[in-house]
């Protein structure tokens, strides 16, 4: 019993080596051969692969749609045409706010069900397309689309979860300041960002103002001044 | 010195009237005004013996003369209905100068040899336009066109019974004829007024120094007037001496560049339409390029069989090829039925160039094309897909509303001027990044589960503690309200009992952590709780 035992172990250890070295392999090797970071905002850049947005990869973005305006605002600001695809409810106000040139931003509100004939034709031309597909496109056709994506040197970034995106960025833990119960209003946030990236490697997280009351998106410098005077007092 | 050059001027009277006429149709001799920012530019014949006068304001017009026909005064329209005479005159005499609608500068050599003489000519030019219907011409021969334009004013009018068209005999346009003599043209101006220079300060000013007219001010020396009164009053000198050196440059008559296709019988079906502009449309853009023109914007009208007109204009941010301007055809036809869309078959379609340019502007570089230039035709492609409304850009306008902020414009289309003005009663910073097409519908719970409302002096009737966001993205159940701010009213148009508009605003953060812009319309009517109606407008996620 207990050599059966040993074995089940040893066996799932095994298992778990081929796992681990398998992930490691995968982490090693770049799913491109030359690829070129667009110039994102610091804040994020630094838990993305490749320390920023890729030209011809895919990145997922769930459920949050400053996170998707901090990702854009960096490459918008540096004179890349940016489009918006199937998100009708893209907020225009917050997007100049956050930094992102509208002379350089195109909207597709309802391509409806040429969602994907259009997201390709708008890649041809923009350096960063953002889509949202109403339905699971077959395979074939993401396959085709990266290829497109990677021919033409376009950023996609999917809103949902995509079959073959570089990394999937999501949001959680919003602190907001400056409202309170009947009171104040809206003025910052602090949230938890983290990136988890397909080739399987650990998942990077951080805490970010998304914004903070200058409507910047920064890193959350945690006060350590602030905590020995409160130690100092208390 | 330049030579004069000998001109002849035609000068119709009152030409914005004898426009608004012909664009009203109203009676030739009914008493008409035409107003520019409340006093009357231009008045007719009848007007005028009722005591209407150019400058008196409307009221006063009005009350001069009680059956007044009031109407806005149009430059375009002015414009408009004098072009056909042009091309008439053009047609008789090359060479024809426009002053201004209803005032005409022609050099005199020519005409005056082929008809034989100054009066001959005059007299031809008169007849011109009395085929057009349009009496009461005046032309008049003098060195310069300011001096022939002088002499034109200086003929008599002739009586309005002797202009009846019976009496079209040579006798009467004679007398509307002025020619002054080679070289007198300084003596024909010398007694007039200075008023007809339209420059009031320097009419004040001479008058103020005892002079009075332009024989009196021509006396003076060229150089004191400089001195004293700068390059402008030189130039007007100049034309008081009857020394008005200005050369007639007759106007380029404007091509023809409108196309335009008629269908027998009546096409219904867009693609049997746009493939019969086909040809006119690569026709109406080899015209243009033969003319070293591209067109930056066009007009299409497209009438049916029923009589219905469907016209709009196009912009294109570089210029059109003739398969976008079949685009638009297309466009029009599909767009919306509500607003373009035609009852019947189509029998015409017009293509007209609204916007044109030098097609040295738009040439393209010698090392492959702009990187703005693959953009457009990247989303021309798109627009072609779905529509010329489907490719937009934002513009963000004023407003309080979120909806009113954000403005769309379609690709190609010109944007409005950005709001740069403040507008009191925004959202405060940060604005919301997902703003709802159309608001959620949700329900707002106190915390003895009664609906929560604001009433008509603004008072919330209690603090929410929940509310259910069922099909706003996905997620349904109650949320608890971790922090909220509000109400802020929004009051907008209550001077309008149609588009008036009385909200009050929330902000609520739940407990998943997501802020949330809810509004809250009504309940105020009878008070009670329950009868508020809240939206989610947007969510800050």
């Amino acid at each position: 019993m207990s050599d059966a035992a040993a074995g089940a172990t040893a066996l799932s250890d095994q298992a778990q080596k081929v796992l681990e070295l398998q992930s490691r392999i995968r982490s090693m090797q770049a799913t491109k051969l030359d690829t070129r970071a667009l110039p994102t905002h610091p804040a994020i850049a630094r838990l993305l692969p490749g320390g920023g947005l890729q030209e011809g990869s895919v990145y997922s973005v769930v459920g949050s749609a400053t996170l998707l305006m901090a990702l854009l605002a960096g490459p918008s600001a540096a004179g890349s045409w940016c489009a918006v695809v199937g998100v009708p409810e893209f907020g225009i106000e917050a997007a100049a706010r956050f930094g992102i040139d509208l002379e350089r931003l195109v909207l597709v509100p309802h391509p409806g069900d040429q969602w994907l004939g259009v997201t390709s034709a708008v890649a041809d031309v923009m350096s960063v397309v953002v889509a949202r597909p109403p339905k699971r496109a077959s395979d074939g056709a993401v396959a085709r689309l990266a290829a497109r994506l990677r021919q033409r040197g376009s950023t996609l970034i999917v809103l949902g979860a995509w079959p073959q995106s570089e990394a999937i960025i999501t949001l959680s833990h919003s602190d907001w300041s400056g409202i309170g119960d009947g009171h104040g209003y809206l003025e910052a946030r602090q949230a938890t960002v983290t990136v988890t990236t397909a080739t399987g490697g650990r998942p990077r997280s951080a805490r970010l103002w998304l914004p903070d009351n200058e409507q910047q998106f920064r890193e959350v410098v945690p006060m350590r001044g602030m905590t020995a005077i409160h130690k100092a007092t208390g | 010195m330049t030579a004069l050059t000998r001109t002849m001027v035609l000068w119709s009277p009152d030409w914005p009237v004898t426009a608004a006429v012909q664009e009203h149709d109203l009676a030739p001799d009914a008493a008409i005004a035409l107003i520019d920012r409340g006093l009357v530019f231009a008045c007719s014949p009848a007007a005028r013996r009722d005591g209407v006068s150019r400058g008196i304001r409307v009221r006063e017009a009005q009350a001069r003369c009680g059956g007044l026909i009031v109407l806005p005064h149009r430059a375009d329209v002015d414009n408009r209905v004098f072009e056909p005479v042009i091309a008439e005159v053009e047609r008789m005499m090359p060479g024809v100068q426009l002053l201004r609608p209803g005032c005409l500068a022609i050099r005199v050599r020519g005409p005056a040899r082929y008809y034989g003489g100054e009066k001959p000519a005059a007299l031809a030019l008169i007849g011109v336009l009395d085929d057009l219907g349009i009496t009461g011409a005046r032309v008049g021969i003098a060195d310069g066109p300011f001096a022939a334009e002088q002499a034109a004013r200086s003929t008599a009018a002739p009586s309005t019974a002797a202009r009846s068209t019976a009496a079209r005999s040579t006798a009467a346009p004679s007398k509307a004829v002025s020619i002054v003599a080679e070289g007198a043209s300084a003596e024909f101006l010398a007694p007039l007024p200075l008023g007809i220079f339209e420059e009031p300060a320097l009419a004040v000013l001479l008058q103020r120094l005892g002079i009075r007219t332009l024989g009196a001010f021509a006396a003076l020396d060229a150089t004191d007037v400089r001195d004293r009164f700068g390059e402008s009053g030189v130039r007007t000198h100049t034309l008081a001496r009857g020394l008005d050196a200005r050369l007639v440059s007759p106007r380029v008559p404007p091509r023809q560049l409108e196309r335009s296709v008629a269908f027998e019988p009546a096409l219904d079906r867009i693609d049997q339409v746009t493939f019969g502009v086909l040809a006119v449309a690569s026709e109406f853009i080899a015209a243009l390029i033969a003319a070293n023109l591209v067109c930056t914007g066009i007009r299409v009208d497209i009438e049916s069989d029923s009589g219905e007109v469907s016209g709009r204009s196009w912009l294109h941010p570089r210029s059109f090829t003739a398969s976008e301007v079949v685009d638009r055809v297309r466009w029009q036809l599909q767009g919306g039925a509500a607003e373009t869309g035609l009852s019947s078959g189509v029998t015409r379609v017009v293509i007209t160039p609204e916007a044109v340019d030098s097609v040295g502007n738009h040439e393209h570089g010698l090392w492959g094309t702009a990187p703005d230039e693959r953009i457009h035709h990247g989303l021309s492609r798109v627009q072609g897909m779905l529509g010329h409304d489907a490719v937009v850009t934002a513009v963000i306008g004023g407003g309080r509303t979120l909806a009113d902020r954000a403005t769309f414009v379609a690709w190609g289309d010109r944007p409005p001027a950005p709001a740069t003005r403040p507008w009191p009663g925004q959202l405060p910073q940060p604005a919301p990044a997902t703003v709802f097409a159309t608001g959620h519908p949700v329900h707002v719970f106190s915390a003895d589960g009664r609906g929560v409302s604001v009433d008509e002096r603004g008072m919330l009737s209690a603090a929410p503690t929940e509310f259910s966001a069922e099909g706003a993205a996905g997620t349904s159940g109650m949320r608890r309200v971790t922090a909220w701010a509000g109400p802020w009213t929004v009051d907008e148009r209550w001077w309008d009992a149609k588009t008036r508009r009385r909200v009050s605003r929330f902000q609520v953060v739940d407990d998943s952590g997501s802020a949330w812009l809810l509004v809250c319309t009504g309940g105020s009517g009878t008070g009670g709780a329950g009868t508020a109606y809240w939206v989610a407008e947007a969510r800050y996620d």
